[in-house]
């Protein structure tokens, strides 16, 4: 049968067997130099992209390292002609922001992340998974907008409001992180604590919760980083400031903001000290992602 | 003695028994928890609602046309999207075409060849990309990426291929140039959108049962042959969906396409002339409009956004959740 099946490809393809033979083992190379070029492409391709990453924290450290100083960050605005001053305002005023996002992202996140682990299959519980994905792909300017229109036009800008764009921002990555944390906590913990005989919420606030309490953190810790360096809402909420100001309900300034308007000024002074700032920043959403990565992997491993 | 304890006892069995409808707490307790979840919606809902109550005036005042005019100019009360939203659409095209591929080749690298020791470094690397600030994107661009990189790029570009007289149907490489321009927002903006597109289709990726890769093998196939006629048709939606993503996240971008794009509200085809997108006019503007048909206008640059973003936005998800919900037998 096989023979007979080689005879009849031996007639129909023009040629001897020899050169069919010669033309397989051809294609058989093509084929494998292929694979060889595609996958090394691949790992090239990889090179290529981390190296704008390397390009840039390069920059920043070098050029930053460069301008900063212990009274740069100490000392609070003044004009170029006076040595253009440091910082310390805006680093109060990023501290409030951040404060007040998390104050007011955490909780919702929470609560939205206890839900959607506790019904994770229910139309709702999908909905509310989608809602969030969609949320976080929002542009960071239209919440800008949003509160703007929601808040700023009626009681001018505040650092109140900023907080309030910057929660919004926070809110999808918090209850992701805190419900992948929440998911990971096993059933029969639960499970004997409403054996016990207590109610649901009691279960959920002490032993739920706590038991997924760096999973949480991290979560807080990665909402940070998201939102530490976000510049465009705070152009239409906290409008930024030259002054040290710690008043919640006035324009406040801010480490980004700052940044902005430094790096677009004449003044090379000023370009140094965006430079300084860029590197603040940067540190601290290297640091705040990379300790974030090290909890969850020593997390993981603990557990299970 | 039996009337004296009526009044408690019946006391008690009140208190009991709403507490017992409240089943000791936990309807409040659940209560809490749906009403947070729907806040979600409420806030999707609210954007939407509030930008398109504020954008009213401009509404009335030009209807659809606002988004076909081409002329902006705020000091004659003339505001036509057009220039804004052909330049945010060139950009992002542009990111996408660089970042697209290079993405999916850095995905394919982490789910098929990289060690799995490895696997874990480099795609944190890649993401960290995401992670840096658009600001400091923006900073970088200025001082760095336009002068050693754009800059000499933009110069080759236009010196082969931007000869009018050379190259008539060519329109998009021809100069003056400068520096700040479409390519160098597209450049950046494909820095910037490179980590989701690769973060997400590596996702989807290692979502393809493994089963398919092993028949795939096993019919002989080399492991390229595998990965381009198996495994990337298996997830090709959920690929679309990281490129839908990766695009709606360039949509509206704003602080680093507004430091290097160079802010000019003019039409023009060369990719090496300056632009100006929605989410930058934003911004920009924003300080100066004091006008209310100014702000009018402004807002519904940012509800026209918020329409697109939010448009892509669910389409991506469907097609990236697609893949991931298909796959229940054993993943790689």
């Amino acid at each position: 049968m096989n023979e007979s099946v080689e005879q009849m490809g031996a007639l129909a393809v023009p040629g001897t067997g020899e050169r069919r033979l010669r033309r397989s083992v051809m294609h058989q190379r093509v084929r494998h130099a292929s694979n060889t070029f595609m996958l090394g492409l691949t790992g090239l391709a990889t090179a290529v992209g981390i190296a704008p990453l390397v390009w840039i924290l390069f920059d920043v450290f070098v050029r930053g390292a460069s301008a900063i100083s212990v009274q740069f960050l100490m000392d609070t605005f003044k004009p170029t002609s006076l040595g253009g001053g440091g910082i310390w305002h805006a680093l109060v005023g990023t501290s409030i922001l951040m404060g007040l996002a998390a104050l007011f992202s955490v909780p919702l996140g929470i609560l939205t992340a206890l839900y959607v682990a506790r019904n994770p299959n229910t139309s709702l519980g999908l909905a509310v998974r989608f809602g969030t994905d969609v949320l976080s792909g929002l542009p960071s300017i239209v919440v800008g907008l949003f509160i703007y229109t929601l808040v700023v036009s009626g009681h001018g800008y505040s650092a109140l409001a900023g907080g309030v764009a910057l929660a919004i921002l926070m809110l999808p990555i918090i209850v992701r992180t805190t419900e992948e944390m929440l998911k990971l906590v096993p059933k029969s913990l639960r499970e004997a604590s409403l054996a016990l005989g207590a109610p649901e919420w009691k279960t959920a606030l002490q032993v739920w919760l706590p038991a997924a309490m760096t999973g949480i953190v991290t979560g807080l810790m990665l909402a940070v980083a998201r939102v530490a360096g976000e510049t465009a809402p705070l152009i239409f909420t906290t409008l930024g400031s030259n002054n040290l100001s710690t008043a919640l309900d006035k324009p406040i300034a801010s480490l980004p903001l700052t940044l902005f308007k430094y790096a677009v000024d004449p003044s090379k002074v000023r370009n140094a000290q965006a430079w300084a700032i860029a590197l603040i920043i940067v540190t601290l959403v290297l640091l705040l992602n990379i300790g974030a990565r090290l909890i969850a992997t020593w997390r993981s491993r603990k557990m299970y | 003695m039996a009337l004296s304890q009526m009044p408690r006892r019946l006391n008690r069995v009140a208190v009991s028994s709403l507490s017992r409808t409240l089943r000791h707490g936990d309807i409040p307790f659940k209560g809490a928890l749906a009403l947070s979840s729907l806040s979600l919606f409420g806030l999707m809902i609210g954007v939407g609602l509030m930008l398109w109550l504020r954008s009213g005036l401009m509404r009335a005042n030009a209807g659809l046309s606002f988004i076909t005019a081409t002329v902006w100019n705020p000091v004659d009360e003339q505001f036509g999207a057009a220039p804004f939203m052909i330049g945010t659409l060139t950009t992002s095209l542009l990111a996408l075409i660089i970042a697209f591929p290079l993405g999916l080749f850095i995905a394919i690298f982490l789910a098929e060849l990289c060690p799995l020791g490895l696997r874990g470094i480099i795609g944190f690397m890649v993401e960290l990309l995401a992670a840096i600030p658009s600001v400091v994107y923006g900073a970088w661009g200025i001082f760095v990426f336009i002068p050693s990189f754009v800059t000499p790029v933009g110069n080759a570009l236009m010196g082969a291929l931007g000869n009018p007289q050379r190259f008539p149907y060519l329109p998009i490489f021809q100069g003056p140039f400068f520096g700040a321009s479409k390519l160098a927002a597209g450049l950046i903006l494909a820095v910037m959108i490179l980590p989701t597109i690769a973060a997400i289709s590596r996702d989807v990726l290692l979502a393809v049962p493994r089963s398919q890769r092993e028949a795939a093998l096993a019919l002989g196939s080399t492991q390229w042959e595998t990965i381009w006629q198996v495994v990337l048709p298996y997830g090709l939606s959920g690929i679309l969906g990281a490129v839908i993503l990766g695009l709606g996240r360039a949509l509206g971008e704003t602080m680093a396409v507004t430091m290097v794009i160079g802010n000019v509200a003019q039409l023009s085809t060369s990719l090496l002339r300056p632009g100006y997108t929605m989410a930058s006019v934003i911004a920009n503007e924003w300080g100066e409009s004091r006008t209310p048909l100014y702000g009018s206008a402004l807002i519904e640059m940012g509800l026209l956004l918020f329409a697109m973003s939010l448009l892509l936005n669910i389409v991506a998800r469907l097609l990236v959740w697609s893949v991931a919900r298909r796959t229940p037998e054993q993943r790689a």
